[in-house]
């Protein structure tokens, strides 16, 4: 077992104003083990390929089940969580980069902070906080819920933001993933009276129009959440409300 | 909302118009300029039943009234917005096909890669033909085709411009449907994607039939 090892690249950047760099790594190999398991192996032994001392690989995680996206980062080129990538099934050497979309703070660590900014953006949020209780809202249709749910379990990991050829630092488009919670929120029966101020928010600069049909969000998305749809369904939202505005102004 | 907005609006200026510069962008994409692409690519097929045909559709064409401000009013000016901002749009893509090889960004890139060509195969076409027609007194039929054609490498520049033209076209026409909302649900997606490209197979093949007719 020991004579087994584990080939690993990295792409490692000391700090956001320094230039990137690779080092590769060999860990021994164990059974089932995962890219965040290989990565705790350099933390215990930062040892790289050739022998050397050096710094252990900095990265993020949380959940280790897949549905909290803190470890996102470029897997053998595509962009997926480290806890769900097993060694057993990646070819070798396994090539780990950052997120390349998002600023990096460190090694594989990125700042996704603007994935938040643009959930404030689309207004993602249901208005029920007052001064007196509002009673139950409206209820929900079953298919409803199901259309729903998908798109609810929504991680903002990146991943869509990684593979969308329109997310650039050249555009301003706000990716994917905050579209398809304005359509959760949209849909929701409460929600649904707040929609007009969620689709003007993505009729703007960086909004839905920016989006270019390359449909690679939908394929790299973990959560298997419907993305194209949900667009093409705010593309027939924002035209009829667009419509709408322009001749009711 | 109740909460005040945090993220401060970046729209102001042009940027208020952002929605409506792209829908007309796509707008335009369809009418007319599709519709007069096809209109273009049956006329110049008549050349393949006859050339006399082709000359008397081109004369007649040429006796449209008002011909000068219906060609600026419905080709020229909707061409030049057109392209403008499409190169705006193909300069803010970053494609990524090494990584994500899938047949939808595929026809994204090929979207883009075709937009360039036809960019500057209208331009020289329109150049060549239209404005020397209007400048030179150059007689548009099927002779000037057949000897502009005669050249392999004017050929080959009319051949690939044609079938980019085509792939644009067909390809833009399914974008359309996607984002203006008509076509919604992923099957549907699909299905409305393999009618286009046999729109593309189809409007290829009438325009390379008249190519063909060209160099008899």
């Amino acid at each position: 077992m020991s004579d087994r090892y584990v080939s690993l690249k990295i792409k490692r950047q000391t700090d956001p104003r320094k230039p990137a760099y690779w080092e590769e790594f060999k860990i021994p190999y164990k059974d089932k083990m995962n890219v965040i398991s290989l990565l705790m192996e350099i933390q215990r032994n930062p040892v790289n390929a050739k022998g050397e001392a050096t710094t252990p690989v900095v990265w993020e995680c949380n959940c280790l089940e897949e549905v909290c996206g803190a470890c996102t980062m470029v897997i053998n080129g595509k962009a997926r969580q480290a806890c769900s990538a097993l060694v057993d099934q990646l070819e070798q050497p396994i090539v780990l980069e950052p997120l390349s979309k998002f600023p990096v703070i460190r090694d594989l660590m990125v700042d996704r902070t603007v994935m938040f900014e643009n959930l404030k953006k689309v207004k993602a949020w249901i208005p029920i906080d007052g001064t007196y209780d509002l009673g139950p809202g409206p209820r929900m249709a079953q298919k409803v819920q199901e259309e729903c749910y998908p798109i609810s379990r929504c991680m903002t990991c990146g991943c869509c933001m990684e593979a969308c050829p329109n997310v650039n630092n050249k555009s301003k488009f706000m990716g994917p993933a905050p579209l398809a919670q304005v359509k959760l929120f949209n849909s929701h029966p409460t929600g649904a009276m707040n929609q007009e101020e969620r689709l003007d928010a993505i009729m703007g600069v960086g909004g839905i129009t920016d989006c270019g049909n390359a449909q690679n969000c939908v394929k790299v998305c973990p959560k298997q959440i419907p993305l194209t749809k949900s667009i093409a369904q705010l593309n027939r939202d924002t035209t009829i409300h667009g419509i709408k505005r322009w001749l009711g102004r | 909302m109740s909460q005040v907005s945090v993220v401060p609006s970046e729209n102001s200026g042009l940027a208020n118009y952002h929605f409506f510069v792209r829908k007309l962008h796509s707008f335009l994409g369809v009418f007319p300029i599709s519709f007069f692409l096809m209109e273009h690519l049956i006329t110049n097929s008549l050349a393949a039943i006859s050339p006399s045909l082709y000359d008397t559709a081109v004369s007649r064409l040429q006796s449209i009234p008002f011909l000068g401000v219906m060609e600026v009013l419905l080709i020229a000016f909707p061409l030049t917005i057109h392209a403008l901002y499409g190169l705006y749009i193909v300069y803010v893509a970053k494609n990524n096909l090494t990584r994500y090889c899938y047949t939808r960004n595929w026809t994204f890139y090929l979207q883009r890669v075709t937009a360039l060509i036809t960019f500057v195969f209208v331009l020289v076409h329109v150049w060549q033909l239209r404005i020397a027609h209007s400048l030179y007194g150059l007689e548009i039929s099927y002779v000037t085709m057949q000897n502009l054609l005669a050249n392999p490498w004017w050929l080959a520049f009319y051949m690939i411009g044609l079938v980019a033209a085509a792939f644009h076209f067909a390809n833009g026409l399914w974008n359309f449907t996607v984002s203006w909302g008509i076509v919604v649900g992923e099957q549907a997606q699909d299905f409305i994607w393999k009618l286009c490209m046999i729109l593309f197979l189809i409007s290829s093949y009438v325009g390379l039939t008249a190519i063909w007719a060209f160099i008899q």
